[in-house]
């Protein structure tokens, strides 16, 4: 599936925003054989003083902003088009969850995508009583990784409440697990957290979802604005897989990944405080559409 | 059990050493195995032995004075927040003979060379862990390896500049390294006035003995800071978390002792990828910032995002390699426990042969060998968290020390083996003993080195002795300063005479003092507050004194001007009629506050001249009563207030600060006069508030002298408001300001600042008045373009 892909941030002041800089991480990754950037492009309106595009440590496209003067609007814009490849099949080589630490020891990369990154607490991410005793619980009888992350995923779907209204954007994920209310990235978040206490490595992805879904099929949440999911470590064979706790299912076609990461810290899409004397207003539109 | 002093004939060494007891099975700097007192300690025992107990009192408060006047203090964390404490110096020095310092200065250096290699390695290729030599885990579970730091290579090539190591010596006789200490390791400052303190009780031995001086070592550090600047403009500065940090006095003392610039985060900017300080003569580049903060605070929008202390951009500005960061971001990596547990291996696996000052043993038990050991040998374990960056001797909250949890319990191994991979056993080590005074004898402590290493063009250079700590009680392995224990002095005995410079320091090189100018424009503002707090105080004890007098003479508070006073007081919040107003209090803090954020800028006494006055304040408000007892109270203060203004008058280098000091004084001295005019000397004033005006105004005796008439309106303004002469006038702080002004830099092709022209067109208004045309409204429209002044003063300058 081909798609194009629009956001768009808009910042309004109620007083002149002083000089600010900003690490932005919006633009679609290309993923060897999953997913391919035809183009993307990211603009600002104003103009900043600075601009450097670059590549972190998770190998996100990054761009560094800086503005020198104070303003009362900003926007910014990312424009892309990306082809996406089908969901993976499942199930075809099932590492036992016992094997897991066989494998974990004879793995020695450090690269970006190696799973040592994704097994100890980070900094949204620590380990937390609750989800390690709800995640034993949750896992069931599942003997393989990947079966016990879907199992988690499931039961975390059918236990959370969908609630963009409770949720704000630092809030520890004990308080979403506590009250099983949330969105996408408190999902994201307690499902990294039960499976990492289970010994399981979990980063967290960053992305967007199809906007309008395929005739006859429902909506999907998260997809007026960006979208967080789950990726999991499944052995040297399989390699990582991907879950969409939000709405239980594997991530696939209807996906688009933008970063990689730790949790949300590592990948948010818009870092860097504005100094402010007044309030701001931020509005958000995404579009993700396909074009054939 | 052996009496050490048994062996010696000299009775009053005898003596010295009644009560020194050395265990079994452990060894002691003073006493060999055999029972003998080791040479390198002779001629103090001999020296200490022949002074009287007197003398020996002497000797130590002189100690303890300097320590006082220099106002050395650290901070200590308790249950309520943390306060400064004294500097806990243990006054005897610990004697170490040159060939035994050399083994550990080149084993340390040694060390020093691995922990940079294996730092490169950390944050660039990482063929350590892929070759197998460290587990992966123990590198990508660690907090302090910040992955944003990856990849940058340090400019000038080297990731570590100034370390230090937490050494002990074992039964054996050998020492240990116990802790790498390489985030950014404090006390180098802290040595330097232990050993002053040191030899101000020792002055005598110290110039006969040949203890090798520590200053060298500083000026090589300093010297090599220097040369990492690439350009003429660029500046080195040293980054301190601020006045709250436990080691604060230290920041402010080496940047004094070395002439750097002390800057916070929030001074500093990035633009164009390059560091730069914002000064009184606008942003300047950085090229050297030796950080006195952890890595993760260094940069809120990559690293910690809660960071209040730290520069957005910091991370930027390294990446685009516009400066050198001392040490590189991230080093604190290396501090982590788990680490000791595969340095000897790396270290023989890349020079090819053992370390010679080997860490304690140490086992990860995430390695299922080393788990199965640790978990038989409990026992003779340490066990603690395996990233633990802490001291040797402070121990998280789940420690479990020779088979016991923190509650006494012996652990059981399942938990041991469930936290495997967070866990690391470290054998325990029996440390050595050393001596300290208890009364006039000396007994056995518990001793660990710390050791420092500074980086120069010739390699490493380390410290020549300055640092150790020695616990408090003699059973105790403990020596942390948390808890009680103590520093002392380390002299590195030559058996040569050395000079100034010893053979271990190398020959200053070019170092050319900074250019002035370059002040941080949070220190031009906390000095102008110092100025402003300190003036409104002085201004407050005046009113406040003139009030008792008042009460003294009328008997009551129910005289005529006392409403006056107690209005005037009240706009700054101080009443009056209480003994000491806390408003008043609140000012000399504010006004402490200031000078603690520029402590580097400014003198011990003028400092000690503050705390005494806050002081002398906390004592009076217990039991001064009203009228006359407060009036000579007051009295009391304002000399005391008076002092510190000469202090500073007369002693301050006349910087860019002194400037800054000087325009907050005559600000806020110009609004507060203008303030008592306007409630003196208008229609509804009541009667004697002419001569309040005069005598708050401390011009009493020369308007009798210029006038030798009473008081009226046209005289008291024509005093107070418009003669030069008078350094309590109006227009004479609009002269003075415009004379710092002057020195002031300007920016860009400005012929004259904001603040210039607003002084420019008081000082018109008020050199063409005469007092008969000076109405109220008049005073009221001065008073309101003085009020401005502060904000005028932080746009012109302060960027």
């Amino acid at each position: 599936m081909i798609y194009d892909i629009r956001i768009t941030l808009t910042y309004d002041y109620d007083a002149p925003a002083d000089a600010g800089r900003h690490v932005l991480r919006l633009a679609p990754k290309t993923l060897a054989g999953v997913q391919q950037v035809v183009v993307a492009a990211v603009d600002f309106s104003p103009q900043p003083a600075e601009r450097r595009d670059r590549v972190d440590f998770f190998g996100n496209s990054t761009v560094d902003i800086r503005y020198a003067e104070a303003v009362m609007q900003s926007s910014l814009t990312m424009r892309a088009r990306v082809e996406r490849g089908a969901a993976r099949v499942f199930g075809q080589y099932c590492l036992l969850l016992d094997q897991l630490s066989g494998e974990l020891a004879a793995e020695h990369g450090l690269g970006p995508d190696s799973p040592h990154h994704f097994r100890a607490n980070s900094p949204r991410v620590p380990w937390v009583l609750d989800v390690a005793q709800w995640a034993i619980w949750a896992a069931g009888v599942a003997t393989s990784v990947e079966e016990t992350a879907i199992n988690i995923s499931n039961a975390l779907h059918s236990e959370m409440t969908f609630d963009p209204d409770y949720t704000a954007v630092d809030m520890p994920l004990e308080r979403a697990f506590a009250a099983r209310r949330g969105v996408c990235q408190d999902y994201a978040h307690i499902m990294i957290c039960a499976l990492r206490s289970l010994g399981i490595p979990a980063g967290y992805v960053s992305g967007f979802l199809r906007t309008i879904p395929p005739e006859g099929q429902p909506r999907l949440e998260g997809a007026d604005a960006m979208h967080a999911w789950v990726r999991v470590w499944c052995g040297r064979q399989t390699g990582w897989i991907e879950l969409d706790p939000t709405n239980k299912m594997p991530v696939g076609e209807d996906h688009v990944v933008v970063a990689y990461g730790r949790d949300y810290f590592d990948v948010s899409p818009v870092k860097g405080q504005l100094r402010l004397s007044g309030g701001q207003k931020t509005t958000q539109s995404v579009d993700m559409l396909a074009v054939f | 059990m052996m009496q050490a002093g048994a062996a010696l004939n000299d009775l009053d060494v005898a003596q010295l050493l009644g009560d020194y007891r050395v265990l079994p099975g452990i060894s002691d700097e003073l006493v060999d195995n055999g029972g003998n007192i080791r040479p390198v300690w002779q001629p103090l025992l001999r020296h200490l032995a022949a002074q009287s107990p007197h003398d020996l009192d002497q000797a130590i408060s002189r100690a303890d004075q300097y320590l006082r006047d220099r106002g050395v203090y650290f901070r200590q964390y308790g249950k309520e927040g943390s306060t400064p404490r004294d500097w806990p110096l243990s006054h005897i020095p610990l004697m170490i003979e040159m060939s035994d310092w050399e083994k550990i200065a080149s084993g340390l250096s040694e060390r020093g060379d691995l922990l940079e290699t294996m730092m490169a390695d950390f944050y660039g290729e990482n063929r350590l862990v892929a070759d197998g030599l460290l587990p992966a885990q123990v590198l990508a579970a660690n907090p302090e390896w910040l992955r944003p730091a990856v990849g940058i290579r340090p400019r000038g090539g080297h990731f570590l500049h100034h370390i230090a190591f937490d050494i002990g010596r074992g039964p054996d006789g050998n020492w240990w390294v116990l802790g790498d200490r390489i985030q950014a390791p404090s006390g180098a400052g802290f040595a330097l006035e232990t050993r002053m303190a040191t030899s101000r009780a020792f002055s005598s031995l110290m110039n006969e003995a040949n203890v090798v001086r520590l200053a060298g070592f500083f000026r090589a550090f300093r010297d090599a800071l220097d040369s990492m600047r690439q350009t003429e403009t660029g500046r080195v500065g040293i980054l301190t978390p601020g006045p709250m940090n436990d080691t604060y006095f230290e920041h402010a003392y080496i940047a004094r002792y070395l002439g750097f610039t002390l800057m916070q985060g929030a001074d500093l900017t990035v633009e164009n990828g390059r560091l730069m300080v914002r000064t009184v003569a606008g942003l300047m580049p950085v090229e050297v910032l030796w950080r006195r903060l952890d890595s993760a605070w260094v940069d809120p929008l990559e690293l910690e995002e809660g960071s209040h202390i730290g520069t957005p951009g910091m991370v930027g500005a390294l990446r685009a390699g516009s400066c050198t960061l001392i040490n590189a971001l991230g080093s604190g990596v290396l501090e982590a426990r788990s680490m000791m547990a595969f340095t000897p291996r790396i270290a023989e696996h890349l020079t090819g042969r053992p370390l010679s000052l080997p860490n304690i043993a140490t086992w990860w038990c995430g390695d299922q060998a080393a788990l199965d050991y640790a978990i038989a040998n409990v026992g003779r374990m340490t066990i603690d968290a395996a990233m633990s960056t802490r001291l040797p001797f402070d121990h998280g909250p789940d420690v479990v020390i020779a088979g016991k949890t923190v509650d006494g319990t012996p652990v059981n191994p399942d938990w041991i083996r469930q936290n495997a991979g967070g866990l690391v056993a470290q054998e325990i080590l029996s440390l050595s003993t050393a001596p300290a005074l208890d009364g006039h004898r000396l007994v056995a402590r518990p001793m660990s080195l710390r050791v420092f290493l500074a980086r120069t063009r010739q390699g490493w250079q380390v410290m020549p002795g300055g640092f150790a700590r020695i616990g408090r009680s003699g059973a105790s392995v403990d020596t942390s300063m948390q808890r009680g224990g103590s520093v002392c002095d380390v002299w590195v005995m030559s058996d040569r005479p050395v000079g100034e410079d010893t053979l271990l320091t190398e020959k200053p090189t070019g170092y050319r003092r900074a250019a002035l100018g370059a002040l941080p424009s949070s220190a031009a503002d906390n000095l102008m507050w110092l100025g402003r707090y300190v003036e409104r105080a002085e201004g407050q004890i005046r009113l406040l004194r003139a009030y008792h007098l008042r009460i003294a003479e009328a008997g009551s508070a129910n005289y005529p001007l006392a409403g006056l006073i107690t209005e005037h007081l009240a706009v700054v919040g101080v009443d009056p009629a209480e003994p000491l107003p806390p408003g008043l209090m609140a000012d000399v803090d504010a006004a402490l506050r200031c000078a603690g954020n520029v402590q580097d800028r400014f003198s011990v006494d003028g400092w000690n001249a503050l705390v005494d006055l806050r002081k002398t304040m906390a004592e009076f408000a217990l039991r001064v009563g009203q009228g006359d007892d407060a009036a000579r109270a007051y009295s009391v203060l304002l000399r005391k207030i008076s002092g510190f203004a000469g202090l500073v008058h007369e002693n301050m280098y006349r910087s860019m600060g002194w400037r800054f000091l000087g325009l907050g004084r005559a600000i806020e001295r110009a609004q507060s006069m203008l303030r008592i005019l306007q409630d003196c000397t208008g229609p509804t004033a009541p009667s004697g508030a002419l001569d309040l005006a005069i005598e708050v105004g401390d011009s009493v005796m020369t308007h009798r002298r210029r006038y030798s008439v009473d008081t009226d309106p046209n005289t008291v303004l024509d005093l107070l408001l418009l003669d030069d002469m008078n350094p309590r006038s109006v227009l004479h702080q609009f002269h003075v300001m415009e004379e710092h002004a002057a020195f002031l830099p300007k920016p860009g092709d400005e012929k004259l600042t904001p603040f210039q022209i607003r002084v420019m067109e008081i000082v018109t208004i008020l050199s063409t008045s005469t007092a008969k045309d000076i109405t109220p409204d008049q005073l009221t429209h001065l008073l309101g373009r003085t009020n401005d002044m502060p904000a005028l003063l932080a746009r012109s300058y302060m960027h």
